[in-house]
């Protein structure tokens, strides 16, 4: 393996290109109108249907490719939006001069579903404060490829309640492809994010489960984080059977960004979240890590001040267990985990499977121990963890056994979604 | 007799439009910007009717460097109830109207027109050298308030609904410069952008009638006086917003007035970007929640490559400035009602982070 990654990073504006023209959702659409002019005089009617439209309506758009060039946005619950398909109806942006979002919504009892938001310039679709949301075959892409100029967030729900975000594509986000924020009660499910700088974003979310996804091809693939200064911290995310595999673009987020600091090659990145359970994921060719355990202290955008009191950095209760993980680790971003990997493992050795900042909270030690309770375990067959020492600025860093045990966490419950799988009634290994 | 009668009303018809009559219109969506009848063109000017009382800000919003002339009415013995921070409590029948415009310039652009006074405009508005471009109503019903946007026509005779809002390409002239760009009517839905000050009920309320917006000048007092506020309380127990453009003010005072009129409706703790832990409103006043080396939530690329919202000593860091002096849609703040940048601001702003003391480390 590594070879036809590392031909994908040599090359990658072309490689992108190629594969984006190849396996665009079944192989149509993708160019965003490159051989069909866009309709142009469709927004006036449709800005029409969303100003006027009533609890209970749908509003559907036929298929075709129509040019948008200001943010639209729904104020009104109870409303349905329904394309002809991902690859049938298209809403371009690609003109667009104002307004922050391609569709913003504000409203509870929403669904989308069957269309495609391309080229926005700023996130592609923003769901903002509401309560049972459903996005479903919806399609979020950057045309040209990754690249630091798109737009921020392909699908961006946030502050919202019963979420479902399932069947969907998220392609060339400059920040996150699917970002759920400040949310509770989600699940995210069957969807492709491919190009991103993150692939899949769950923060400051309580209550999530992130299932059957495909996430390749992105800087970081799924991530759990939590930031500061904000209501609520998140905490129980679970992340599993999802195909976790090759996220290797170079980060092209904007310097600033909480992803800009992702390190290219990155599968799982947990960051001060709580309660994330990672299990029986395919999770391999991540050239960093295959996951990655951190506290806001290594994020690289800590700040000594700014940062609200009584933000806890710490991840706790953090359990890894029962993946697949095919090799990764073989060739991390950044000189100082280049050096580290040759340094302990050789010159062609690989860093391990998990790797932890080392961070933990001396407050809450019982008896000069870690609470059990609070533990990061990693109980994963073979693969090893490798302890970063991040608190002794990285001076000793060890491989480390962290064999325990947490209790499985609840599944979310989203009525949209129907019953969930909880752990138990796990399948056999195969992913999705 | 009663054939002169209506000989003489059909002259008037005829030769000129019927009075202003304000009225309230209870629901619908009168097509005309005349079926309120709070504002009209006589004889080439733009005249109010009697009662719509017009006003001014201490600070007020930006808009393209449109020019404002805002009106209240209300009907015959209603009245607001005073509050000390919130808009005021505006009895259901409350038209309020916001008319932009912009004076005429040398080269067939316009010219700023954010700096005229119109407040105590007695004769009306000299339309010959004015372009009228848009009247906003935010009307209070018993459903609570709505916002309806007017577009004038070329000939500046009639203002027309325009829900869906409008797109207008102009060029402002300044002295060695002209900037094209588009004005955007807001459509209704955009109206909620801003004025859906509370995000939870995502109900409508005006922005800039509020206390400390509204201190000046001995208007309080004439709102009280013609019957339009009360609970007016004693001189000294009325906040008052900076004049942004002062230079004899507190540059955090001007600073803060400045964040609190164009960005406070949406980031507050009840606002719609309150999912960015950012408040600008006048009620917060200090660390990481007005921007002090706040690290960005989701501002994407409008953080401009910089860390923290506001960098002290730094403004060239820091991204409030970065956001305020874009116009890509994907990071400029604020998000709606602006296409070009309000350079002035942008400069106070600079000034106001350069001198604040201490560092993000």
């Amino acid at each position: 393996m590594g070879q036809g990654i590392g031909r994908r990073i040599g090359g990658l504006a072309m490689a992108s290109a190629v594969v984006l023209a190849g396996c665009g959702p079944n192989g149509a659409a993708g160019g965003g109108g490159s051989a069909e002019k866009p309709n142009a005089a469709y927004q006036e009617e449709l800005i029409q249907k969303l100003i006027d439209a009533k609890p209970g309506d749908v509003i559907s758009i036929p298929a075709g490719v129509y040019a948008i060039d200001k943010g639209l946005s729904l104020e009104v619950d109870g409303v349905t939006i329904r394309g002809a398909g991902m690859d049938k109806t298209i809403l371009s942006f690609k003109g667009q001069t104002a307004g922050a979002e391609g569709l913003l919504v504000n409203a509870s009892n929403f669904t989308i579903e069957d269309l495609a938001l391309e080229d926005a310039k700023g996130d592609a679709l923003k769901v903002n404060e509401g309560e049972n949301i459903v996005i479903r075959r919806v399609r979020a892409e950057w045309t040209g490829g990754p690249k630091t100029s798109n737009g921020a967030y392909g699908l961006y729900p946030v502050q919202v309640k019963n979420l479902l975000i399932e069947d969907s594509v998220a392609i060339g986000a400059s920040d996150a492809g699917i970002y759920v924020g400040q949310s509770q009660n989600v699940v995210v499910r069957r969807n492709r994010a491919e190009f991103n700088v993150a692939g899949i974003e769950i923060e400051n979310t309580q209550q999530a489960d992130v299932y059957d996804n495909l996430a390749t091809n992105n800087t970081g693939g799924i991530l759990v984080f939590n930031m500061p200064n904000l209501k609520v911290p998140g905490f129980g995310a679970r992340v599993f059977r999802n195909k976790v595999v090759g996220n290797n673009t170079g980060n092209f987020g904007r310097k600033g960004t909480a992803v800009a600091s992702v390190p290219a090659g990155t599968g799982v990145i947990i960051n001060s979240n709580d309660k994330v359970e990672i299990f029986d994921n395919e999770i391999g060719a991540n050239q960093t890590a295959n996951v990655i355990v951190s506290s806001f202290f290594s994020a690289g955008y800590k700040a000594t001040e700014g940062v609200a009191e009584t933000f806890d950095p710490y991840p706790e209760a953090i359990s890894v267990h029962g993946n697949r993980f095919a090799p990764g680790g073989n060739k991390p971003d950044g000189v100082d985990l280049q050096a580290l990997r040759v340094a302990m493992f050789g010159l062609n050795g690989r860093l391990p499977d998990v790797l932890w900042d080392g961070y933990v909270d001396a407050k809450k030690l019982k008896g000069g121990k870690p609470d059990p309770a609070l533990a990061i375990c990693v109980d994963n067959g073979a693969a090893q963890v490798l302890n970063a020492d991040g608190p002794n600025k990285y001076k000793a860093p060890k491989v480390v056994s962290l064999a325990c045990k947490l209790d499985p966490l609840p599944a979310a419950n989203v009525a949209a979604a129907g019953p969930i799988p909880s752990e138990s009634r796990i399948p056999a290994p195969g992913g999705q | 007799m009663r054939l002169v009668a209506l000989l003489a009303v059909l002259a008037l018809a005829a030769c000129s439009p019927r009075p202003l009559e304000p009225r309230y219109i209870a629901e619908g969506l009168p097509e005309t910007l005349s079926d309120w009848g709070m504002i009209g063109v006589r004889d080439g000017r733009l005249v109010l009717a009697e009662g719509a009382q017009p006003y001014e800000l201490n600070t007020p919003l930006f808009t393209d460097y449109a020019g404002k002339l805002r009106t209240v009415w209300m009907p015959k013995g209603q009245a607001a109830v005073w509050s000390p921070d919130q808009a005021f409590d505006f009895p259901v029948g409350t038209v309020v109207t916001k008319t932009f415009f912009y004076p005429k310039a040398a080269g067939g652009g316009v010219a700023p027109g954010d700096g005229l006074h119109l407040a105590d405009m007695k004769d009306g508005l000299d339309l010959s050298g004015i372009r009228l471009v848009e009247t906003r109503i935010l009307v209070r019903r018993t459903s609570g308030w709505a916002a309806l946007p007017y577009v004038w026509d070329e000939a500046q005779k009639t203002a027309k609904l325009k829900r869906t809002g409008q797109s207008i390409p102009m060029t402002l002239e300044r002295p060695g410069r002209k900037d094209s760009f588009v004005y955007q009517v807001p459509n209704v839905n955009q109206c909620a952008g801003c004025h859906a000050t509370d995000h939870a009920t995502k109900a409508l309320h005006p922005i800039g009638l509020k206390a400390r917006h509204l201190n000046r000048g001995g208007q309080l007092e004439r709102l009280a006086a013609v019957g339009y506020l009360r609970g007016l309380p004693a001189a000294d127990q009325r906040p008052r917003a900076a004049v942004w453009t002062d230079p004899a003010a507190d540059i955090d005072a001007r600073a803060r007035a400045w964040l609190d009129i164009n960005c406070a409706h949406c980031h507050s703790a009840a606002g719609p970007a309150d999912t960015s832990g950012l408040y600008l409103d006048a009620a917060t006043t200090t660390g990481p929640r007005i921007g002090l080396c706040k690290p960005p939530i989701a501002a994407g690329q409008g953080t401009g490559g910089f860390r923290f919202g506001v960098h002290p000593g730094k403004p060239d860091e820091s991204i409030l400035v970065y956001r305020t002096a874009s116009t890509d849609p994907g990071a400029m703040m604020p998000e709606l009602g602006r296409a070009l940048v309000q350079d002035e601001a942008v400069a106070m702003l600079r000034q106001w982070i350069a001198k604040m003391p201490g560092t993000c480390g």
